[in-house]
């Protein structure tokens, strides 16, 4: 596997940022795009644009199939049973909003309560937060120890009989620990409750297997996957898509309407209201395309070696923290440097082309637990090498050097 | 532009020294600032006479080097003006970062016109203008008894 040939694929690394060569390290918050996904979009509308699910002219035939066909490939990718179990959102905040909102509704009453880490993105923990006050829930923290991590046991022990559901990060974003969701999964199925997992950071760099993970829900999050924004993925396992009741409500998600009453086809038609992302889904099929044509387990070794080349070098810096050392780690390095704001770390580097993230991450309780308002975080992707790394590393001696530290 | 156009000499000072970073003693005036983008936090404190001098200036907070320092340049510069003086001095210290205007108020002294000059490569740089500007805002928030917390998202 040539990672520069890889590259080339991308056209945004042809531009210089400030006069030098883009490093892109930015990947948790989104990754950027193959050539052959922007040119889908471009040809889905210049070719084969229409309103999916309700003409019955050519074109919208046409659309339709290939809109179906992502459906078809994310059923495939994921390793789900049927097709049905793959519905499309805007976004993994609004597949978790989804399930907070109809399981929500459904299963969660006064004192119930919902399992969450410290480690979570606030799209995991906000949604189950309206349903907090909503239906005066109670949510439960699992806590993380200092390596970053959440011990399997701090789950277990709070797991009691008003436990509804458990909601889980499969890789923090942060500290980069990879759960052990399948352990977790065990764990709820002896007491019978479902485990969504917010699979952001999970699904662009682990192999995620729905019938090896067992989660009743996994969230994704597409434009992450070098694909389009404004298309995300919730699979629910089939036993729930009867028994949940429909999300939002508009057109295209309705079997009869009357006067008096309305009915509702089954997934994944009902939980997808209105006229949805299109083009957009229609693009993401190539960034799986993409990502299967690496093939997974190579993008996981790739990664690996140069997150393992990372954290040696940048622990090369004294003035450098990381952020947890998780025994189980995927593609994340946090950091901060001693006497120096993350914001001041991220103005600096963006000088030099690199693009980190600085900032809470949208993790704020995990920040507050350690003691700091604000981290640096430099998070892979496929295109990155070890001069990516390299470039950081001199990077960050230049906030040294700039701040005397 | 050299990014050391941006950490200028003074900024640097003021970020790792800032001054009047307490609570000042009899206090009448006070305001909170926060930018919930980056979680800059500051909390600034004024003693203002009956004629509306700003006798004294401090304030308290975290953030970066850029936010710290214009905190800190802040205080230094307004500790003493009349609170039209020190009004017109923000709207000045504004322009500069919005237009990249020269600062001209006769009452500040060639070393206060320099110190706040020396932010003036924030202007460069559109996301770090927030930092810059948010405990001037603040102040003025205090000045005038607004209770609202200042947010730059708001």
């Amino acid at each position: 596997m040539d990672i520069n040939t890889i590259k080339t694929q991308f056209p945004i690394f042809k531009n210089k940022i400030n006069g030098k060569p883009l490093i892109y390290l930015d990947n948790a918050n989104s990754s950027q795009k193959p050539k052959s996904v922007i040119d889908r979009l471009s040809k889905f509308y210049s070719k084969e644009f229409s309103n999916i699910g309700r003409s019955v002219h050519s074109l919208a035939v046409t659309a339709t199939n290939r809109f179906e066909e992502t459906r078809d490939l994310m059923r495939e990718y994921i390793n789900a049973k049927s097709r049905e179990e793959i519905i499309f959102t805007k976004n993994a905040t609004e597949a978790i909003n989804l399930v907070a909102s109809t399981y929500g509704d459904k299963f969660i009453n006064s004192g119930d309560e919902i399992l969450i880490t410290e480690l979570e993105h606030h799209a995991n923990y906000v949604p189950w937060h309206f349903l907090r006050k909503k239906k005066g829930a109670v949510i439960k923290f699992a806590k993380s120890n200092d390596k970053g991590e959440v011990d399997i046991d701090e789950i277990k022990k709070l797991i009691t009989n008003k436990t509804k559901i458990i909601s889980i990060t499969h890789l923090s974003n942060v500290t980069g620990f990879i759960m052990p969701v399948k352990k977790i999964v065990d764990l709820a199925r002896e007491k019978k409750i479902p485990v969504l997992v917010d699979g952001c950071q999970g699904a662009p760099h682990l192999k995620i297997d729905m019938q090896e993970l067992g989660c009743d829900f996994y969230a994704i999050s597409c434009h992450k996957m070098y694909g389009p924004t404004g298309v995300g993925v919730l699979y629910a396992k089939k036993k729930w898509l009867d028994v949940l009741p429909p999300y939002q409500g508009g057109g295209g998600m309705i079997e009869e309407v009357k006067k008096d009453n309305i009915t509702f086809p089954g997934s994944p038609t009902k939980f997808e209201a209105g006229t949805l992302q299109t083009a957009e889904v229609v693009g993401f099929s190539e960034s799986i395309k993409f990502i299967n044509d690496i093939g997974i387990k190579n993008i996981m070794e790739h990664e690996k070696e140069i997150l393992e080349y990372g954290l040696e070098e940048i622990r090369k810096n004294n003035s450098v923290n990381i952020i947890g050392n998780p025994k189980n780690r995927g593609s994340i390095i946090s950091f901060t440097i001693k006497g120096i704001h993350p914001h001041d770390i991220a103005t600096i580097l963006d000088e030099d082309g690199v693009a980190i993230r600085a900032g809470h991450h949208c993790c704020q309780i995990l920040h507050e637990k350690m003691g700091i308002s604000a981290s640096a975080r430099a998070s892979l992707g496929i295109y990155n090498t070890k001069d990516d790394i390299d470039v950081l590393s001199d990077a960050i001696k230049k906030c040294n050097k700039i701040f005397n530290t | 532009m050299d990014i050391k156009e941006l950490y200028q000499e003074i900024v640097l000072d003021h970020g790792k020294n800032p001054r009047n970073k307490n609570k000042c003693k009899d206090f009448n005036k006070d305001a909170k600032g926060h930018n919930p983008l980056c979680g800059d936090k500051v909390h600034v404190y004024a003693k203002l006479d009956k004629e509306k001098k700003v006798e004294d200036i401090s304030f308290e907070g975290e953030g970066c080097a850029i936010s710290i320092a214009s905190a800190s340049i802040m205080t230094e510069v307004i500790k003493g003006k009349e609170f039209n003086v020190a009004k017109k001095i923000l709207e000045h210290f504004l322009n500069m970062l919005k237009e990249g205007s020269k600062i001209s108020i006769n009452s500040l002294s060639e070393n206060e016109n320099t110190t706040m000059m020396s932010l003036s490569g924030v202007k460069r740089f559109p996301m770090r203008v927030k930092c810059a500007t948010l405990a001037w805002h603040t102040f003025l928030h205090a000045a005038e008894d607004s209770k609202k917390t200042v947010n730059t998202e708001k």
